[in-house]
């Protein structure tokens, strides 16, 4: 199977989620996906673009997908959700007869030719699918408590993002039991971790994310799964300042669902950036044989 | 001919967007039209009376009424012809109400519309001859279609009226959800203690026959003389000769079957009577665990059977019977609580559904009427329920409201604190719907003397913590988000429509909602009739019912058949198709078309292929008109000629007023 899509990495790509970037690419060429960076792609706008100005916001997502339609590509995926969010809103803006003018003339071209949008996470259960998975893993990952957590915009809404369970989805579950992890039923699984109020509120990410944690704990979970770079950095990066506010002491892995699909494929520790990650994951995969 | 055309106002609900005067002087240009009027109601007594009088004054030879729908008022209209001394098929209605003023708003695009429709009706009437009807013999036997309360009730009350009743249940007893009941709401009486006797009085009456374990297959035929197929499906046993020992149940080796009587909260054994008080008492083995029937080794069963009565080579039997008049009652199903994935969707054991609790709360129950948690067996000392699941929520398909939930929890958490004086409720609500006879006092009385905590908002999700569940919701009257730590979360699932309902719905004929619901013939005025003849409905198959509704209406319904079996004849309907025999061909065509077997093959006295019509058996749906070449069969009231009439008088050139 030989699987070839656009690919938009977003600004944690290359920032705060290289881990994620790097795995992403590494388990997609594993897996027979060729990903084709878009060209000169910008940033989709974020979270701030569309709380001032919805067209700004829709022309900057909309960029990016004429961008790669030119670059022939039908298809474009991205591994972060709030990036997909916005990609998506953006597409369907641009199929309005009556809203594409206005983003066109931000753009200073037509958009009526724009590629489709998904996330790597979609792509990998619905193109390459679970029996490919389980036949690509080569060191599955035995004895591995993993709660996986999708956040809160992975799936939602739902009219708009079209894929998995809007309150239940199991996509990462079911890539995590192909790789032969033991998967927890994670009750919070699309709870929001606090998201960005860490800068303004950080009090807010304290109480939500470490409601996650405790949740976590309570089921003896030993790596919790992510696919969302600002849960990932809520949950990993603040663990410690979680800790400190709500007087606990967690020691809670949080890697993303790339990286350990990519050790159950054979890729090294340093492949999927593992060194990355603020809460060390080394000694509980260790101790599970995954590395 | 001499036509009188009545315009009627219906009040405003027509010459509101209708100017009905002008409609009638119009009218009084057509073909025929001798008298003109136009009256405020003309279905009121005075209105009729108008009618009548200028039937008698201008010796009308036919009338034209131009108000609501025929489905409204046809009859009475009909009865009025009639006491004017005209034959009542010497009337056509014009929908001027449904077709017009209610969905359009222009008066004068209406009005000329309303007049089109009156030209049309004036068309038709010109060729419209007087019909008789034909009188045929009524079976005076009914069938009733589930035996919960609804069915039990209609079934001995046609039985005490001297009438033999025909009922089939799906399952192996009868009882419907009531007999799965713990205590009634608000009288806090023992559920089975009242329906019991019922049961029995079923079981025991020389004039009902009991089908359990049977389903409808096909109803054929019409009011007065339906054909009915029952399907006895397999029980593997002998009932004939089955006493109800359960000397089998005991031996059994086979104890892993779901228990359908107890909601799956325990298990039970693959021969099996459901519960103590089962009517009727005998066993059932159900194929899905039995080790003779899916391995070929076992028969403990009919070793230490007395009786010898299991029969591993049992098949589904067909039977046959003759019944006059259909009462449908086949309840309602609990909503599958499991599309509520936030709600646990089945996964954590301590969140259980009420009917489940009430079996945990029922002395015959599976614990003998000791609340415990399904996970550990603990008695719970914090008890959630959480209403509306399934009920007044559009997202998942059930905008309506179920409407005993909000009884039936209250009912819980009062006996909750009954059985475990040390425990503390919380009910999270919508509102409190609780508007039957003394309804309103009882959830009080919950609240104010049982100390049950009322919390009005929605529930958004249950995860567990622990050995415990974490109930998050919101407390709109206090404005925040609540969480309660509880031991066991009791879901109020509301109802929907039983699983099979459409299907037996079309088997009836009857029509049915988009929730799967069947539809009474007028929500107000005929609420246990049907559109078809002979067909009545009663309880939770209309829609969620509680207890003492249920219970009317199966009353209700048997008041219709007795009065339908008061007449020793009935009056066939006319408006069915007629063969001219010197144009039949005898091709048979029709025949081969039409869907109620209603037409025969005859040989006229030169020996001639014909076809013919059974008058009793026709619905006059028209197939056979169309279908025959020769134009030799036409459906009385509604012929070629008089089809055509109406869609030239249609084609005519559009009047300006």
């Amino acid at each position: 199977m030989s699987i070839s899509v656009g690919y938009y990495p977003g600004c944690s790509g290359s920032g705060t989620s290289v881990e994620y970037d790097k795995s992403t690419r590494a388990v997609c060429k594993k897996l027979g996906i060729e990903l084709n960076e878009i060209d000169d792609w910008s940033c989709c706008g974020s979270t701030p673009a569309h709380t001032v100005d919805h067209t700004l916001s829709a022309a900057l997502s909309a960029r990016n997908l004429v961008l790669a339609a030119k670059q022939g590509q039908e298809e474009v995926v991205t591994p972060c959700p709030s990036c997909l969010a916005n990609l998506r809103t953006a597409s369907r803006k641009i199929e309005d007869e009556n809203y594409r003018p206005k983003v066109e003339a931000l753009l200073d071209e037509p958009c009526d030719e724009a590629a489709s949008v998904a996330s790597t996470l979609q792509l990998i259960v619905e193109r390459v699918g679970m029996d490919a998975i389980k036949k690509a893993v080569v060191k599955p990952l035995k004895d591995l408590n993993v709660a996986c957590y999708y956040g809160c915009i992975m799936n939602r809404p739902p009219e708009l993002m079209q894929f998995d369970d809007p309150e239940n989805p199991m996509a990462m579950d079911d890539i995590m039991e192909a790789c032969g992890a033991t998967v927890l039923p994670f009750p919070l699984k699309v709870e929001c971790c606090g998201a960005a109020a860490g800068m303004p509120k950080k009090d807010i990410v304290t109480e939500l994310s470490g409601r996650l944690l405790d949740v976590a704990e309570s089921l003896n979970t030993e790596i919790i799964v992510t696919a969302c770079p600002l849960c990932q950095m809520n949950l990993d990066l603040r663990q410690g300042q979680v800790n400190r506010a709500n007087g606990t002491r967690y020691d809670i892995p949080v890697v993303y669902f790339t990286q350990l699909l990519g050790l159950a494929l054979g890729l090294s520790a340093e492949e999927v950036g593992l060194s990355k990650l603020v809460v060390d994951p080394t000694p509980r995969l260790r101790f599970a044989g995954v590395l | 001919m001499r036509i009188g055309v009545f315009v009627c106002h219906c009040g405003s609900n027509i010459a509101a967007t209708v100017d009905c005067p002008a409609v009638a002087e119009q009218a009084g240009t057509l073909q025929d039209v001798v008298f003109t009027t136009d009256t405020m109601y003309t279905c009121s007594e005075p209105g009729q009376n108008e009618i009548i009088s200028a039937i008698k004054e201008q010796k009308l030879d036919g009338v034209v009424v131009a108000s609501c729908s025929p489905r409204m008022h046809e009859a009475t209209f009909r009865r009025a012809l009639e006491r004017a001394g005209l034959n009542r098929y010497m009337l056509e209605m014009a929908n001027i109400r449904e077709h017009v003023s209610w969905i359009g708003k222009n008066k004068p695009r209406n009005t000329i519309k309303a007049f089109e429709l009156v030209k049309i009706a004036v068309a038709k009437l010109r060729n419209n001859n007087p019909l008789h009807a034909n009188k045929f013999d009524v079976t005076k036997r009914v069938l009733v279609i589930g035996g919960g309360v609804a069915g039990i009730q209609a079934a001995l009350d046609c039985a005490d009226a001297g009438y033999q009743v025909v009922m089939v249940e799906r399952e192996q007893s009868i009882g419907g959800k009531m007999a799965k009941i713990d205590k009634t709401f608000p009288t806090v009486d023992c559920s089975s203690c009242i329906l019991g006797p019922k049961m029995v009085d079923v079981s025991q009456h020389e004039n009902i026959t009991l089908y359990a374990m049977s389903e409808v297959e096909k109803i054929e035929g019409y009011v007065g003389n339906f054909d009915v197929q029952v399907r006895k499906k397999a029980t593997y046993v002998n009932w004939a000769d089955c006493t109800g020992c359960g000397a089998c149940m005991e031996k059994c080796p086979s104890k892993k079957n779901v228990d359908k009587f107890n909601e799956g909260i325990s298990k039970c054994t693959s021969i099996n009577i459901p519960f103590p008080q089962a009517i009727p008492k005998k066993a059932a083995i159900d194929p899905s665990g039995c080790l003779m029937l899916q391995k070929g080794k076992c028969g403990v069963c009919a070793k230490v059977c007395p009786t010898k009565c299991i029969d591993f080579e049992q098949k589904d039997e067909i039977l046959s019977e003759k019944v006059g008049a259909v009462i449908a009652a086949t309840g309602y199903d609990m909503f599958d609580h499991s599309v509520y994935k936030q709600y646990g969707a089945g996964q954590y054991p301590d969140v259980i559904t009420s009917l489940q609790y009430e079996r945990l709360m029922n002395a015959s129950g599976p614990t003998g009427g000791h609340i415990v948690r399904p996970s550990d067996g603990k008695e719970p000392k914090k008890v959630v329920f959480v209403q509306c699941v399934g009920s007044r929520d559009p997202s998942v398909g059930r905008p309506y409201c179920s409407g005993f939930c909000c009884m039936y929890t209250a009912k819980q958490a009062v006996l909750t604190k009954d059985h475990i004086p040390d425990s503390d409720s919380y009910v999270f609500y919508m509102d409190i719907r609780s508007p039957g006879k003394g309804y309103d006092e009882f959830t009080r009385r919950a609240q104010e003397q049982y100390g049950v905590q009322y919390v009005r908002g929605r529930v958004s999700m249950i995860y567990p913590k622990g050995d415990n569940l974490i109930v998050r919701g919101a407390d709109t009257l206090a404005g925040t988000q609540v969480e309660v730590e509880a031991d066991l979360v009791v879901l109020a699932v509301g109802a929907e429509s039983a699983k099979n309902a459409p299907a037996l719905a079309e088997k009836m004929r009857i029509s049915y909602d988009s929730y799967g619901f069947f539809m009474e013939a007028h929500p107000k005025l005929k609420p246990v009739e049907t559109n078809t003849a002979g067909v009545y409905l009663a309880g939770s198959c209309l829609g969620p019912r509680d207890i003492p509704t249920s219970v009317g209406q199966g009353s209700a319904a048997a008041a219709k058949v007795m009065t339908l079996f008061s007449k020793d004849k009935l009056e066939s309907d006319p408006q069915v198709s007629k063969v001219n025999a010197s144009r039949c061909v005898g091709c048979l065509k029709c025949a081969a078309t039409c869907p109620f077997g209603a037409i025969k093959e005859v040989t006229d006295r030169a020996g001639n292929v014909k076809a013919e019509v059974i008058e009793t058996v026709c619905q006059g749906c028209g197939i056979c008109t169309v279908t025959c070449p020769q134009g030799a069969i036409q459906l009385q009231h509604f012929t070629d000629n008089q089809i055509l009439a109406e869609v030239n008088a249609l084609c005519q050139a559009q009047l300006d007023f």
